[in-house]
């Protein structure tokens, strides 16, 4: 049951270039399905990819993981929910099977938005559909994986997350490619619906390939009392990603708290933003990057936007070059009316000479204190983060310092 | 064994260090007196290695070995270790993993922590907030974790509260293999001959020698070394005649 309406809006949009980022041929991108078997087992997935997935945070053994959705380039490999309450569903089956689905699918995100908005409804790969059911409280994390094995190919999927009222859900999404893949697109719509009193922590780990181009489109919506946490590491080299997350506060006491890592590698290019609607009294957003570069260019924006009194914003971006590279912070505040409070700090420097022959008169070599204290500089106490995702970010943090030194 | 000798040390261009000659014996604590801006904290500096003391001549020798032009790391791991008046805050560093990094091979950190009680402070970034004391007590458990041969104390009592003075006191004490307990196995002198740890440190008040025990004092005065005594008779001396009596022993 295809909607006419989304792909007339979506064929509208389909030559419309993006505000932001580098402007991607996308006929130099083929959207041709690439088909894999749906396997019943994740333990049959094989040796290589399944690295290259844990590195994304995505564990086939489904140790303390409560469900699990896994794509290879456009085809669901696997989609299952441990736990009553929780629902992991493709989005194809799930446009075919519920009406529900509308109430959801691009109610956040405008579907010619700009052309990569428009693919992912023309073109349409798959997705999945993650819900808690009111009430239900899911502890641990479902993941998520959107891999890429094919060269060239451009990934569209289409992903709706649902906290419904009073519940907590927490997700790890995972994007990797295979480790011969050099080149491709991924073209990801997310929308996110947190309901009254829900808690949703959102962590997204991307590990691309050099020469992966990445457009992810996501919106956000929490009603009164709701939490969103929307984490957010990319510390692999990627070519092009650009993205600019919008979270809409829209019932009183809203929370929302946006976090990334970033690291860019020679010939990465990362325009990364965050930007938050407080559009009701006693909302709060916080969005806080730390952003390393390692001789790419990164571009931070933090935008947050007070529309009523009573509301608390801040933003944080701290910035570090390592070893070239540049690091453009653009923090916006947009204060609407008299008694909201907001602020932001942001700073970009390089590692205090200072600490390092702190680290080294206790015995570290100059190598290990850097790798020490950038460590520590990417590391960001979450709150409200469950600890199985807390791993999951540091063991990426460690991977990168890896790389890094 | 440390040895300075004649070294003379430069920063930003201008000599901070003129001629200083010291000499700390496996097991010997040394004082260091001197007027704020007289090239105290440099001096330890210099000795720890940091690079911005530029030494313009002279040498250091650690347990036999010229250690003039070496990185602090490799100095760190002859034996050498230094209690910091004011140092740096690292960020997202917990002082558990700092303690960890000072021990190297595993260390039970609630233990030593204890024992400064710093147990409260484990799961806090290094240095970040910390009060002047708070200050001194993560410094003196970094160094017990690190359990160095000649230990570099640059003011240890200063922000201290007067209630953890003793407790900082009786801890370096330790450290410098100065708190004798009663041993039914050596006598008191078999003991002291037994020591092996080195100490330097620096004093302002001298309260730290209610609590620890000292060989040698040394006024250092504008950059040159100028008084080796009995601390206690430096401090005394100090105390009534003031760091221009100095000048006159300044040969």
């Amino acid at each position: 049951m295809r909607d006419l309406d989304f792909d007339h809006k979506a064929e509208q949009g389909k030559a419309k270039k993006a505000a932001l980022g580098t402007d991607i041929d996308l006929s130099t991108f083929p959207s041709d399905p690439v088909h894999h078997d749906y396997v019943d087992d994740l333990t049959v997935i094989s040796e290589e990819d399944r690295k290259r997935m844990l590195l994304a945070g995505v564990d086939v053994s489904e140790t303390e993981r409560s469900g699990t959705y896994v794509q290879k380039d456009s085809s669901v490999l696997h989609s299952h929910s441990k736990q009553e309450g929780l629902e992991v569903i493709p989005i194809k089956q799930a446009l075919e099977q519920y009406d529900w689905v509308y109430d959801y699918y691009w109610k956040l995100v405008q579907v010619d938005t700009d052309k990569y908005t428009a693919r992912a409804q023309l073109d349409l790969h798959d997705g999945y559909v993650i819900r808690a059911l009111p009430g239900s409280k899911v502890i641990y994390p479902v993941q998520a994986c959107l891999y890429i094995d094919k060269e060239n190919l451009s990934q569209n999927v289409h992903n709706l997350i649902i906290a419904e009222e009073g519940s907590e859900l927490h997700v790890i999404t995972g994007c990797a490619t295979s480790g011969h893949l050099r080149r491709g697109l991924h073209v990801g719509i997310s929308e996110f619906y947190v309901k009254k009193d829900a808690k949703l922590s959102f962590t997204m780990i991307h590990n691309w390939a050099e020469e992966m181009m990445v457009r992810p489109r996501s919106v956000g919506r929490v009603e009164e009392g709701g939490l969103f946490l929307n984490n957010y590491i990319c510390m692999k080299p990627v070519k092009s990603l650009q993205m600019y997350p919008t979270t809409h506060l829209v019932g009183k006491g809203a929370v929302a708290r946006f976090y990334s890592l970033l690291v860019g590698s020679p010939g990465s290019t990362m325009d990364v933003g965050g930007r938050i609607f407080l559009k009701e009294p006693d909302t709060r957003a916080e969005i806080v990057a730390r952003t390393i570069s390692n001789g790419g260019e990164i571009i931070a924006r933090g935008d947050l936007i007070g529309e009523v009194a009573g509301v608390k914003a801040h933003l944080e971006c701290k910035g570090l070059i390592l070893n070239g590279g540049s690091i453009h912070a653009i923090p916006e505040l947009r204060g609407m009316v008299d008694g909201v409070e907001m602020s932001h700090e942001a700073a970009v420097g390089k590692i205090a000479q200072e600490e390092i022959l702190y680290l080294m008169s206790r015995g570290l070599t100059e190598d290990e204190a850097t790798a020490t204290i950038v460590r520590g500089f990417l590391s960001v106490d979450i709150p409200g983060l469950p600890s199985q995702l807390k791993a999951e970010i540091d063991r990426a943090v460690e991977e990168s310092d890896k790389d890094m030194m | 064994m440390l040895v300075v000798e004649d070294l003379r040390v430069e920063l930003g261009g201008k000599e901070i260090l003129t001629h200083i000659d010291l000499e700390i014996n496996s097991g010997e604590n040394h004082i260091l007196f001197g007027p704020n801006g007289s090239g105290k904290t440099s001096l330890l500096m210099t000795i720890m290695g940091y690079p911005q003391f530029n030494v313009t001549g002279g040498k250091v020798i650690f347990k036999g070995v010229d250690i003039t032009n070496k990185p602090v790391n490799e100095r760190a791991e002859m034996g050498i270790g230094m209690s910091y008046q004011r140092p740096p805050t690292i960020h997202g560093l917990k002082t558990r993993q700092m303690v960890q990094i000072c021990a190297k091979n595993g260390v039970d950190v609630e233990g030593l922590a204890g024992k400064v009680n710093f147990t409260d402070f484990l799961e806090r970034d290094v240095n970040d907030g910390f009060s002047g004391g708070e200050i001194k007590r993560s410094e003196l458990l970094q160094l017990m974790a690190q359990n160095p041969d000649l230990m570099l104390f640059d003011e240890p009592e200063s922000g201290v509260d007067l209630e953890n003075i003793p407790l900082v006191g009786q801890t370096i004490s330790k450290l410098l293999q100065r708190d004798i307990e009663v041993d039914p196995e050596r006598s008191r002198r078999e003991v002291r001959e037994g020591r092996t740890k080195m100490g330097l440190i620096i004093t302002h008040t001298g309260f730290i020698l209610d609590y620890v025990t000292a060989d040698k004092g040394q006024v250092l005065y504008n950059g040159v070394l100028s008084c080796k005594s009995n601390p206690h008779e430096i401090l005394k001396c100090i105390a009534e005649l003031g760091y221009e009596e100095c000048v006159r022993c300044a040969i």
